[in-house]
């Protein structure tokens, strides 16, 4: 089996969400080459051909490419997946905006978000909100295939020795063009691969008292910062903090969630957690029926009190 | 300009999906349905874009049973003009919704193709994008605005690490995300309204889909569930309780 996974790169350096993309792949056996788009490609080509089970690099250092957009990334890999029996692309933003495109150009049907390898063409999902995981065969000759980065081991740096090898993009797109990125400047780590999150919701009140008492306490841990759906659309904190089927998929060692009551959308964001701490003043509140450590308590009292103690 | 909305059936977002015992699915038997909430918002879209002027119809699209209609009833007591079922009681997968949608589009020729980002019941996330390629269009995913302006759209889409903003020539698709707008509620004259409305039906057929399925769902089982924790009176006992588990430090 030829596998294809498509990397994404910043600051000269391969992302976490691709390490664990490639932990699927190793999962699934075989040759994995790793395709790096874009301009900066180059410069991040060094760190990807040291990571373990990768074979191949290939650099597509082209401007056209810049930015991942869909149109001009995607016939790029339908082409190359010519040489290739699956492509696996992370669960991120850019891996869902471009994959199915993919899949579309090579006639077959996508296999979205993955937490585990059954067996080389059977994986298993999550549906409806991660309140049912689907076990599903594909029957496709070529398989398009994005990864929940959580649910796979991430391919360590500095085993490998894979060769590098410069690829043409060849390809126009005059359908769409980058305009601008607003991104949003954090000091703290990565959502996605922190390992550990405090999260808070709708009960801090206002974007403020959000800050003034969830930041001390992340900071305090070395935690990455999250929000309920409910905390994001209040304005208390920006989109890319919300944890939830439609935020991001976290599953860090230990997370503790603020003033959040735990609807379905919320959950299906965070219940692989490893710990689960629930700070919440009603008693009743659905998150109690997930979480390892419980605390029923006026936040605004108890976050304090414990970034003190800490 | 005109513009196409496809719209999804699916279980209420309120609900807490059971699954079946014998591991085939979801038990739907009995379970509030509703329009999948994303879509709604790009129904809102294309109602707001009319209503500035730069749509001249809406037109929505719904691929499903018959029950469907109730969904697209919904969207033309929104404000949408018309409505086209594509009727079957199968399963339809993306790939083959992208096809039938792919279809209707050359028919109607849109300059517009507005979809949610995802729907509620398969998360798959993958219509918007697949109908895009397979009509050659630009795609502008996860928008949390959309900005017309004679052939072209700006598109801001929400993405890790925040917000992206891309140029679309038109005809486009868009898939929206939570923050697009805040749907509203049909009015009562307006659901009156929207049973005289236009709404044909359709099949797969009609269209010279093949709507097989591609995937085979061996079983379907729910998550393992996590063991009871524990409450703690005190944050004195919280921190003790997260050192004991080594949590922290």
């Amino acid at each position: 089996m030829k596998i294809l996974v498509l990397g994404e790169h910043h600051d000269g350096k391969v992302k976490d969400s691709t390490l664990a993309t490639l932990g699927a792949a190793a999962a699934l056996g075989g040759e994995v080459d790793l395709l790096l788009p874009d301009s900066a490609a180059p410069a991040a080509a060094d760190d990807a051909k040291s990571i373990a089970g990768v074979s191949k690099v290939l650099v597509a250092a082209d401007s056209a490419l810049d930015h991942e957009l869909a149109e001009t990334v995607a016939p790029l890999l339908a082409r190359l997946m010519e040489g290739y029996d699956v492509l696996l692309a992370s669960s991120t933003t850019t891996g869902r905006n471009i994959a199915p495109r993919v899949a579309a150009l090579l006639d077959v049907m996508q296999i979205s978000d993955i937490i585990s390898v059954e067996g080389p063409d059977t994986f298993t999902r999550p549906i409806y909100a991660g309140n049912a995981i689907a076990t599903v065969r594909s029957n496709d000759a070529k398989k398009v295939i994005t990864v929940r980065g959580t649910a796979f081991t991430k391919a360590e740096r500095g085993a490998g020795s894979a060769t590098v090898e410069q690829v043409e993009a060849g390809v126009t797109n005059d359908r769409s063009s980058f305009v601008s990125m607003e991104a949003s400047e954090s000091e703290r780590p990565e959502l996605t691969s922190a390992k550990i999150i405090v999260s808070g919701g709708r009960a801090l009140g206002s974007s403020d008292t959000f800050h003034q008492l969830i930041d001390p306490l992340a900071d305090k841990l070395g935690a990455a910062v999250g929000a309920s759906r409910a905390a994001v659309d209040a304005g208390y904190a920006p989109n890319d903090y919300q944890v939830g089927q439609t935020g991001k998929i976290v599953a860090p060692e230990l997370y503790i969630a603020i003033g959040i009551s735990g609807a379905i959308q919320h959950l299906a964001g965070m219940k692989d957690s490893k710990v689960i701490v629930a700070i919440n003043k009603d008693e009743e509140a659905p998150i109690f029926q997930v979480a390892d450590v419980g605390l029923v308590g006026d936040l605004f009292k108890v976050v304090p009190e414990l970034t003190e103690k800490l | 300009m005109k513009v196409l909305v496809a719209v999804k059936r699916v279980i209420d977002y309120n609900v807490k999906p059971r699954v079946k015992m014998d591991g085939t699915g979801v038990d739907l038997a009995n379970v509030k349905m509703s329009m999948n909430p994303f879509d709604e918002i790009a129904v809102e879209e294309a109602i707001r874009l009319k209503e500035k002027g730069a749509a001249t119809e809406i037109v929505t699209v719904s691929i499903g049973p018959a029950k469907a209609q109730e969904t697209l009833r919904t969207s033309l007591a929104m404000g949408a003009d018309r409505a086209i079922l594509v009727q079957t009681d199968d399963e339809v997968e993306p790939l083959a919704v992208a096809k039938i949608l792919a279809k209707i589009a050359e028919e109607e020729q849109p300059g517009l193709f507005l979809l949610g980002k995802q729907a509620i019941d398969d998360d798959a996330s993958q219509v918007g994008q697949m109908l895009a390629a397979l009509l050659g269009w630009g795609q502008g995913t996860f928008a949390s605005k959309v900005e017309v302006d004679g052939s072209n759209a700006n598109v801001t889409r929400e993405v890790d690490g925040g917000l992206e903003t891309v140029a679309l020539k038109l005809p486009a698709i868009v898939t929206t995300d939570l923050r697009l707008n805040e749907p509203r509620y049909a009015s009562l004259p307006n659901i009156m309204k929207a049973k005289s409305k236009p709404l044909a039906t359709k099949s797969p057929a009609d269209y010279g889909v093949d709507t097989a399925p591609r995937l085979q769902t061996l079983k379907v089982v729910e998550p393992s569930k996590r063991q009871a924790g524990i409450k703690v009176g005190s944050v004195d006992e919280l921190v003790a309780k997260l050192k004991a588990i080594g949590a922290v430090a």
